[in-house]
């Protein structure tokens, strides 16, 4: 490699260390992914990005928080945080009705929610990492999960799989390992803060993953 | 013979039913199916952004047809490979013929209360009707 080759491969690492990564958080409804997006952001930048609700499809519409610098040994990295609304293959609105809401807002909540649906698929191209946010108490098998990190994984961006809800007893995250064994699973509790260590550290490995 | 309205029709796909298809005209005939409550037992699978077309016109299904609620959806592969030569010899396969080796159930989320799956097999829980 010549001189001025090797000069002008540092320029453009400099600039690539230097951007903005899209970090996507995709996973099912309730899993999770707006409380570990606003831990991550609590953590970071002194606020959240999302409001969370024990009613599924509480973010219908995709959120963003930029210029989230996350430090870890030294090491610096800006990210813009997109938290997606869960995808899902079916959804009732009366399901809803469940938990006390009107028939006309649950009507209206599940037609937003099938919107966001879509708007999360069409973000995934656009993704440079993506963290899948499972729920560690339920089964990981689910055709969703599957079609979210076999579609990443045909597009080539690098995916890691946080097993969310670990401080609940049900929590199995090495159920989730064997079901993804191809990937880096790290437990965690978003509403805890416990794996959260892990977690950022599964981050910068990640990155280094992006191409 | 006359269809009951509580009858229930599984529609075996073999593969070569949708094997010369493009990904559009697979998602349509598979939807065309659930829009007739036909729970679909499919010989193969669907490719990762076929399965995630599918869920985007399932969504926009919703709403737009009465009582369409989405659907349930379930894969499971017929082997486990072992050794690295077994999962070369699996991809070339699946490039050259597709995943024939797998089996998928496809039904109406009005119809299928739950697809509960590990990885060795699928329990298919349909709602009374």
């Amino acid at each position: 490699m010549s001189l001025i080759s090797k000069i002008k491969e540092k320029f453009f690492n400099f600039f690539k260390i230097k951007k903005e990564i899209k970090l996507g958080f995709y996973g099912p409804p309730n899993a999770g992914k707006t409380s570990l997006a606003n831990k991550i952001c609590q953590d970071w930048v002194g606020e959240e990005i999302g409001r969370v609700s024990k009613i599924p499809h509480e973010t219908r519409e995709i959120q963003f928080k930029e210029k989230v610098f996350i430090e870890k040994d030294g090491k610096k990295l800006e990210f813009k945080i997109i938290d997606t609304p869960g995808i899902a293959t079916k959804i009732d609105f009366e399901d809803f009705l469940k938990f006390g809401l009107s028939k006309k807002e649950a009507q209206k909540r599940a037609r937003e929610a099938t919107q966001g649906i879509i708007e999360s698929i069409k973000w995934l191209e656009d993704m440079d990492a993506v963290v899948v946010v499972l729920d560690a108490t339920l089964n990981p098998f689910s055709q969703v999960n599957i079609t979210i990190v076999g579609n990443l994984a045909a597009r080539k961006i690098p995916v890691l799989i946080a097993a969310n809800k670990i401080d609940l007893k049900k929590a199995n995250v090495k159920k989730v390992i064997g079901a993804f064994p191809e990937y880096e699973v790290v437990g965690i509790s978003a509403r805890s803060g416990e794996g959260i260590d892990d977690f950022y550290d599964a981050l910068f490995k990640l990155v280094k993953k992006i191409k | 013979m006359k269809k009951n309205s509580k009858d229930l029709t599984i529609h075996f796909m073999p593969y070569s039913e949708i094997a010369s298809l493009g990904s559009l005209e697979r998602i349509k005939r598979i939807l065309g199916l659930v829009l007739e409550n036909k729970l679909i037992i499919l010989q193969g699978r669907l490719k990762p952004e076929e399965e995630t077309k599918l869920i985007e016109n399932t969504m926009t299904l919703i709403g737009n047809i009465k009582d369409f609620q989405g659907i349930e959806i379930s894969s499971l592969s017929g082997s486990v490979e072992k050794t690295i030569f077994e999962k070369i010899r699996r991809n070339i396969v699946k490039i050259l013929i597709g995943e024939q080796d797998s089996i998928t159930l496809i039904g109406p989320a009005n119809l299928v209360k739950e697809i509960r799956k590990d990885p060795k097999k699928i329990e298919l829980i349909l709602k009374r009707r």
